[in-house]
């Protein structure tokens, strides 16, 4: 059993489970599925200033932080107790691709070319580690949401605004992929 | 303005769930006082939500890569069945007029069509593809032990800031 579950997990059981977080949260408690908005409550709560974006009673929202903080304390425990010792199955095209950028490095999650506090103060360093994740907290908050707001609530709900919000999602994702990514990656 | 309250809001109570709802995601209006505590059936299903994140490698940059390059099933396995899974219980939740484990109404809030959709879309996708991670992936890394990714985190904090700081001066 512990070694099934130590094993990578199949993405329908990955899917089902996240797909469940929907109902499991309106039918607890009347709430609705976006991690996102977890950065704004933040910046509510700990440099609100007097924008009228972050003045608003966050503790109502608190839920939302009880549940991310969840998810980091579960990775913990996935990382700790259910750590899988191999390197990461990737499909053979996507590692030649990275392996002519350098990139070799399967054997965690996240290539330590790249992600490492060495990295950080390198050009391709600061790009990956500080650029990209001040456009992920930037554009998820002018999009409306993320991944889970978006995509997978607001796709649940049928809403439209969630689909344009998914499809330039996979646009920007594409581009920077294709057009951006192989001239940052041998920066 | 449509809005979740069961009884007759005060001008007060109007006022911060407007600014809540500025962007129209993560606003519930409960009428029930819970204690603090209760908020640990939220953090209880974060923590299957992270091992799940964690074991299904989708917090991977490698996974999100193969994605973006159209070269691997798992990623959009993971979104579609989710999306598949999320329809499937909205609509029954609706049809059969189901209601809270405390009794309330079920209220999805409407999502309301701004050009932010589409300008702040293009900006998060172009960043998930650099860093491979959404938000939530982001606690997960951190907690996985990847503890530069707090830098990422702190600067998608910092992104969330200037987004509300300039807010006024975007097209939305």
């Amino acid at each position: 059993m512990l070694e099934t579950l130590k094993q990578p997990w199949p993405w329908y059981v990955a899917g089902a489970l996240i797909g469940l977080t929907v109902p499991y949260l309106l039918l607890v408690g009347n709430k609705t599925f976006g991690i996102s908005s977890s950065l704004r409550h933040l910046c509510a709560a700990c440099i609100p200033g007097d924008i009228k974006f972050f003045t608003y009673d966050w503790k109502k929202e608190i839920w939302n932080l009880f549940f991310v903080g969840g998810i980091a304390v579960g990775a913990f425990i996935a990382a700790h107790f259910l750590s899988n010792p191999d390197p990461i199955v990737l499909a053979g095209s996507t590692q030649d691709y990275l392996a002519t950028k350098g990139i070799t490095d399967t054997t965690q999650l996240l290539p330590s070319e790249i992600f490492s506090w060495d990295q950080l103060f390198s050009v391709r360093g600061f790009i990956f580690i500080v650029l990209g994740g001040f456009m992920v907290g930037f554009g998820t908050r002018w999009a409306g949401g993320c991944t889970s707001g978006h995509a997978i609530m607001g796709l649940s709900s049928l809403q439209w605004p969630s689909l344009v919000a998914t499809v330039m999602f996979m646009i920007g994702g594409i581009v920077m992929t294709w057009f951006i990514l192989p001239q940052l990656l041998t920066l | 303005m449509e809005h979740s309250f069961q009884h007759t809001p005060t001008p007060q109570e109007l006022a911060d769930l407007k600014a809540r709802e500025l962007d129209s995601i993560c606003v519930n209006e409960s009428e029930l006082q819970h204690p603090w505590w209760y908020n640990f059936k939220y953090a209880a299903w974060g923590i299957l939500f992270g091992i799940v994140f964690v074991k299904a490698e989708i917090i991977s940059w490698f996974r999100i890569q193969e994605m973006f390059r159209f070269e691997s099933f798992h990623m959009y396995g993971v979104i579609g069945t989710a999306v598949f899974v999320g329809l499937i219980s909205v609509q029954l939740i609706q049809r059969l007029n189901l209601k809270t484990v405390h009794g309330e109404n079920i209220h999805i809030p409407k999502k309301e069509f701004n050009k932010g959709n589409i300008y702040g879309g293009l900006i998060f996708g172009l960043g998930w593809a650099i860093t491979g991670a959404c938000p939530g992936p982001l606690f997960a890394q951190v907690g996985a032990g990847f503890s530069v990714v707090i830098i990422t985190f702190l600067s998608a904090v910092a992104g969330t800031y200037v987004y509300g700081r300039f807010r006024d001066k975007l097209p939305h």
